[in-house]
This record gives structure tokens, C-alpha cells and sequence, in this order.
């Protein structure tokens, strides 16, 4: 064969090379989302970092080095102090109450009955709505003059004629009703994930509960939920996360009012930093909880890997 | 120990009927197979025997009892499922506990249940293992122990050996016949295998199309086919069936034989038919020759199986003179495939 003609079947060779090349196409594949979270996630992650160890505030161009001050100041601040509270108390709460009821309503939705494309439909509608909106919507629903449950609870008969409880404004109610917020707005999410684990228990293992005669609780607590326990533990890493991380709920419905009570650490360092003009000290709030949700994560995904069967 | 009865019983998906008006009767102890190929509705039959499947209509009676409306766990069955459907997360032991814990059995009594049933089957040693660390043989045992470990009055079996590899299935064939002699429970058993219906089986119901197209003793199934379908169904390879005159004319591939080997046989009159041999397929344990009838049908096609005792030198591409015994032709309606009173065979075409 001649030299020329060997040639033309190198070009096409090296032109399908790139797709044809699985690390190669895996890298290109990657490549977007890794450069989004560098440059979203990443650069202001560090930068964090940088600010918390620093005496950065708005408008000063030569920051200091300052080691481990802006930590321990916030240690001494009973704002903060409150905050940390009310973070675990907001998580802890909502994540327990989102876990249980997502397990009812995943189990409900896997059995078959009428309308239930509809119901999954409202279930998933939180998830799918902006959650401005939707917080928008709770405003009204908690309103101190208009409050619909306040105005349904009257006419039903459960509240008295002096009972009118102002939901944002006394500091009990103002935690409950955040707190309730976020689980109708992060149930949605727990609960597809609870569907997905308990459509991966084949059908037969259901049926030999049945035929070896477990009854409900039985074939509940001793064959469905242990096998759904690790992509349940994977819901709660998400969930948990979420709400130590998350601003949005308290920002929209109460800014951290009334007094503080529902302050948590995320709208403290956003209130501090941003509004306050003290980034450092804003960063070393938002940072504060890193290492508990590190650990927490690396714990999560080690129980759901031992718990992981089959 | 019981007696079942399925009365008419059918069961319809949306769109299509899977069982088509079943009756059947298994007699206590008895070790019944339901045999047919995939989707002829023999799992769906058992499943509605088990309770976890609902029926369209008709009656199933478990030990004289009507158990209709009855949940599997009311019903005193034990079933065994292809995929064994162990508890993964539970360890062999709890697994065979298991029964025991939700019929609320004593808790005393427990352990030595589970020690008796693992002892019967030869799995003492996995108790403390996860179904994850079993081999394929090892959790069809545990399966087992856990069905039989409560004492139920009927055993259901769903196509538990096709998990197990051919040596080994074998062998648990074996072992699940002297079990179930031994505890005389009352046994349905789902297969696709007609090797496993005809070993197991006290009787075997054929099914096809969501019907029982035959019910009898494995001999009586495979010697005397109630109509085509039971009898291209059973035998490896099927019965011949000849198409002769408005009649399908059926016999076993070991039917016919060398003139020599059929005069060895003392029963009865023997047909001769000449056969014409295309290719001859050498099996160790046997030949398989394939070819034609040219005096009845040269155009269809029939395989002839001789075991390894018939010596007689058979070559391709030459016609030799076979017969058949004259008991072991059977006739079929071609229309409808329903198996028809004995007759004449018709004149040869060239005698």
C-alpha cells in the first residue's frame, strides 16, 4: 500500500479520538460542572477561609492577620451563642419530623389507590415552587391581623374568642412556625428518596413477610424500614445539611426575630457580614460549623455503607 | 397436613386472562407439579393459592376451609420463591425465626425450632451468617428450613431449583422429594422443567394458555398426552407428530426403532415405516437421527432417539426400515389438537 493512502484513515482516527477515548470523554464531560463549583463554590469557600483568620470588614483594603480571634470573640457573643442554639434546635426538630413523615408518605404512595398521581403531584409542589413564593405565601398564612389558621381555628370552634397567637411574633410560635416551613418545603425531596429506597426492596422479600404471617407494624419495623435505613440515612445527610446551611426560610419570615429566637447561624453570619459590614466575623460564624457537618457527613455515609445490604 | 381445591378459578389482568377457570384437587400429602411454559399462568395460580394474588372469581379451599378472603399469613401455607427472598439484613437464624416470631410462637421454644430445622437440612454451621455470605445451594436450604420450620399444612415451591446450577440441581431435586416425603406435607410446586415435573412430581398438571390442559401421574402425562400441547411440551426432544390423512399421527422419538430392537420389545404388533435418514447426531449416551417418513409425510421433518444399547449401523443419506409399536401411536385431531380414539394408519403411498 502506498504511503498517501495509509494516511486518510489516521485523520479520521484521530478526529474520533476525544469521544472515542472514555477517560479522555469523561474528563471533557466533567469539566463544566467542576470549573462551576471552582469558581462558586470554591473560590468563595477559600476566601472565607481566608476572611475568618483576618480583620476584613467592608471598605478596609489592608487586612490583618489575626489568627483564631474572630472565633473565639464569637464564642463570647450570646447572639451567636443563641444562634448555635437555635440551629440545632431548627435542624434537629425539622429533620426528625421530615424523616417520619416522609416515611409514612412514601409508604402510602407506594400502594395503589385512585388519584394518586394527583397527590404525588402536591406532594412534589413545594419542591417544584419558588421558595420565595412560597415563603411569600406563609407570610400571609402567619399574618398577625389575617392569619388563616387563626381565622379557621375561630370559626371551627378550637380557639376562643381571646385566643389569637401571633405566629411571628412570640418567640416559641416564631421557631415552630419556621421550623414548620422548612418541612413542608424539604419534605418533598426526602420523600422521593424514601420512594426510591423502598422501590429497590424486590417484591418478592414483601411477599414472604406476608406468607410467613408478619402483620403491619411487624413487616414495617422489622423487614421495610431496616432495609430502607441506609438511602433513609442518605435523606437525613441532605436534610441536615440543608438546614444548617440554609438562610432563606428565616430571612423571608422573620429575620432572626423576635429577639433573636429565630436566629440561626447562617442568617447571623449573612446579617453580620452583609449588613453588618463585618466579613471576618461573618466568616468565622458561617465557617463555625464546618467541622460538625464534615463529620457528620463522613459518619452518615460510613453507617450507610455498613447498613448497605445485598 | 391438607387437602386444596381450586373451584373455577380464574384470574384476569387488565387485558388478559392469566388463569382461565382452574379446578383442581391435591390430595393431603400429595406432591403435585405444576408444569407448563413461562407466562401459562402456573405462578399466578400459586400466588392466588398463597393469598397474594386476589382472583377474579371462583374458590380456593385449603383443608376443606374456604380461604377466599383470608391474608397468606391466616392461610398455614409456607412458601419458597425463586429468588429464595431472604430477609438480606437478618442473619440465618433470625431469618428462620422469623415465622416462628410473627405466629407468636413461645419464645423458649424458639431456638430449638431453629436448631431442628437447620439440623434437617445441614446448615447449622451458617446460622450466624448474613444470606450475602450463602452460596446459591446453601440459600435455597435456608429457604427451606425457613418454610418448613413453623409446621404448615401446605408447601407452596416456587421454581426453587432454576437459581442452582445443573450438578447441584440434581441433587437438591433429590433432597426436596425425601424432605417432603418425610414431613408428608402437602406440596405445590411450579416448574417450566419437565425434567423436575416428571422426578418430583406424584402428579402432574400441564398448563398452557392459563388452563390445565392435562392432570395425571408424570407416566401417564408423557405416555398418553391428552392433546398436542402436552405432547410436544414433554419429552426431550417432543413427540413426533405426523400429519396423515386429517390425522396428526404422534410417537415418541424412542418409539421407533431398528427392526432388530423392536423385536426385542415383546408387547404387541409392530408398523413398519421406512425412514429416511438426513443426519445422524452422535450423543455419547445415545444417537439422534433426523430425517423423514417418505411413505407418509416426505415432507416433515422427525427425529428418532436411540440409546446407546441399539447397535444397528445407521448412516446419513440411506432409508432403512423402522417400526413402531402399534400401542405407542397416538392420533390427534389437527384442527383442534385434542387427542382421538385409536385407528387404522392410512395406506402407505408406495408399498
Amino acid at each position: 500500500m502506498t504511503a498517501p493512502a495509509l494516511a486518510r484513515p489516521r485523520i479520521a482516527e484521530r478526529a474520533a479520538g476525544v469521544t472515542d477515548s472514555a477517560p479522555w470523554l469523561g474528563r471533557l464531560m466533567l469539566a463544566p460542572a467542576v470549573v462551576y463549583i471552582a469558581l462558586v463554590v470554591g473560590v468563595p469557600f477559600l476566601m472565607a477561609i481566608g476572611y475568618s483568620f483576618s480583620t476584613v470588614t467592608i471598605g478596609t483594603s489592608t487586612p490583618r492577620f489575626v489568627g483564631l480571634e474572630n472565633f473565639r470573640s464569637a464564642l463570647e457573643d450570646t447572639a451567636f451563642l443563641k444562634a448555635l442554639g437555635n440551629t440545632a434546635i431548627f435542624s434537629l426538630v425539622s429533620q426528625t419530623l421530615v424523616i417520619v413523615l416522609a416515611s409514612i408518605l412514601a409508604i402510602a404512595l407506594q400502594r395503589k389507590f385512585r388519584g394518586k398521581w394527583f397527590v404525588r403531584l402536591l406532594i412534589l409542589l413545594p419542591w417544584v415552587a419558588p421558595i420565595s413564593l412560597g415563603s411569600i405565601g406563609w407570610l400571609w398564612i402567619f399574618d398577625p391581623v389575617y392569619s388563616v389558621i387563626n381565622w379557621t381555628l375561630r370559626h371551627v370552634g378550637i380557639f376562643g374568642p381571646d385566643t389569637w397567637p401571633i405566629w411571628l411574633g412570640q418567640p416559641n410560635l416564631a421557631m415552630a412556625s419556621i421550623i414548620g416551613v422548612h418541612v413542608w418545603r424539604t419534605m418533598p425531596l426526602a420523600t422521593v428518596i424514601s420512594l426510591g429506597g423502598l422501590s429497590s426492596i424486590p417484591q418478592d422479600i414483601h411477599d414472604a413477610a406476608e406468607v410467613d404471617g408478619a402483620g403491619f407494624f411487624r413487616h414495617l419495623f422489622v423487614i421495610t424500614l431496616p432495609l430502607v435505613l441506609p438511602i433513609l440515612l442518605v435523606a437525613v445527610l441532605f436534610g441536615l445539611v440543608f438546614s444548617i446551611t440554609d438562610m432563606i426560610v428565616v430571612y423571608v419570615l422573620t429575620r432572626g426575630g423576635p429577639f433573636d429566637s429565630t436566629q440561626v447561624l447562617a442568617s447571623l453570619a449573612f446579617f453580620k457580614s452583609i449588613d453588618g459590614g463585618d466579613l471576618s466575623g461573618g466568616a468565622a460564624v458561617a465557617l463555625f460549623l464546618l467541622p460538625v457537618l464534615a463529620v457528620c457527613a463522613v459518619l452518615l455515609l460510613r453507617l450507610a455503607r455498613r447498613a448497605e445490604v445485598v | 397436613m391438607a387437602t386444596v381445591e381450586t373451584r373455577a378459578l380464574r384470574k384476569e389482568f387488565t387485558g388478559h386472562t392469566a388463569v382461565d377457570g382452574v379446578d383442581l384437587a391435591i390430595q393431603e400429602g400429595e406432591f403435585l407439579v405444576l408444569l407448563g411454559p413461562s407466562g401459562c399462568g402456573k405462578t399466578t395460580l400459586l400466588r392466588m393459592i398463597a393469598g397474594l394474588e386476589t382472583q377474579t372469581s371462583g374458590d380456593i379451599l385449603i383443608g376443606g376451609r374456604l380461604v377466599n378472603d383470608l391474608p397468606p399469613r391466616a392461610r398455614k401455607i409456607a412458601m419458597v420463591f425463586q429468588s429464595y427472598a431472604l430477609y438480606p439484613h437478618l442473619s440465618v437464624a433470625k431469618n428462620i425465626a422469623f415465622p416462628l416470631k410473627a405466629q407468636g410462637a413461645p419464645r423458649a421454644s424458639i431456638a430449638g425450632e431453629v436448631e431442628r430445622a437447620a439440623k434437617m437440612f445441614g446448615i447449622e454451621r451458617l446460622l450466624q451468617r448474613k444470606p450475602r455470605q450463602l452460596s446459591g445451594g446453601e440459600r435455597q436450604r435456608v429457604a427451606l428450613a425457613r418454610a418448613m420450620v413453623r409446621h404448615p399444612d401446605v408447601f407452596l415451591l416456587d421454581e426453587p431449583l432454576s437459581n442452582l446450577d445443573a450438578k447441584l440441581r440434581n441433587l437438591a431435586r433429590d433432597e426436596l422429594k425425601q424432605f417432603q416425603r418425610r414431613l408428608g406435607t402437602t406440596t405445590i410446586y411450579v416448574t417450566h422443567d419437565q425434567v423436575e415435573a416428571m422426578g418430583l412430581g406424584d402428579r402432574i398438571a400441564v398448563m398452557n394458555g392459563g388452563k390445565v390442559r392435562q392432570l395425571g401421574r408424570p407416566q401417564e402425562v408423557y405416555d398418553e398426552p391428552a392433546d398436542t400441547f402436552v405432547a410436544g411440551f414433554l419429552g426431550s426432544p417432543p413427540m413426533n407428530l405426523v400429519p396423515m390423512e386429517g390425522v396428526l399421527v404422534g410417537f415418541r422419538p424412542e418409539q421407533l426403532l431398528p427392526p432388530a430392537a423392536a423385536a426385542r420389545e415383546d408387547a404387541g404388533a409392530t408398523v413398519p415405516m421406512r425412514f429416511a435418514v438426513e443426519r445422524v447426531e452422535h450423543l455419547g449416551a445415545g444417537r439422534l437421527l433426523y430425517g423423514t417418513l417418505p411413505d407418509y409425510a416426505p415432507n416433515e421433518k422427525i427425529i428418532v432417539s436411540l440409546a446407546y444399547t441399539v447397535h444397528s449401523s445407521i448412516e446419513a443419506g440411506h432409508s432403512y426400515d423402522f417400526r413402531v409399536h402399534l400401542s405407542n401411536l397416538k392420533f390427534f385431531d389437527p384442527a383442534t389438537g385434542v387427542r382421538v380414539p385409536a385407528r387404522p394408519l392410512p395406506a402407505r403411498r408406495s408399498a
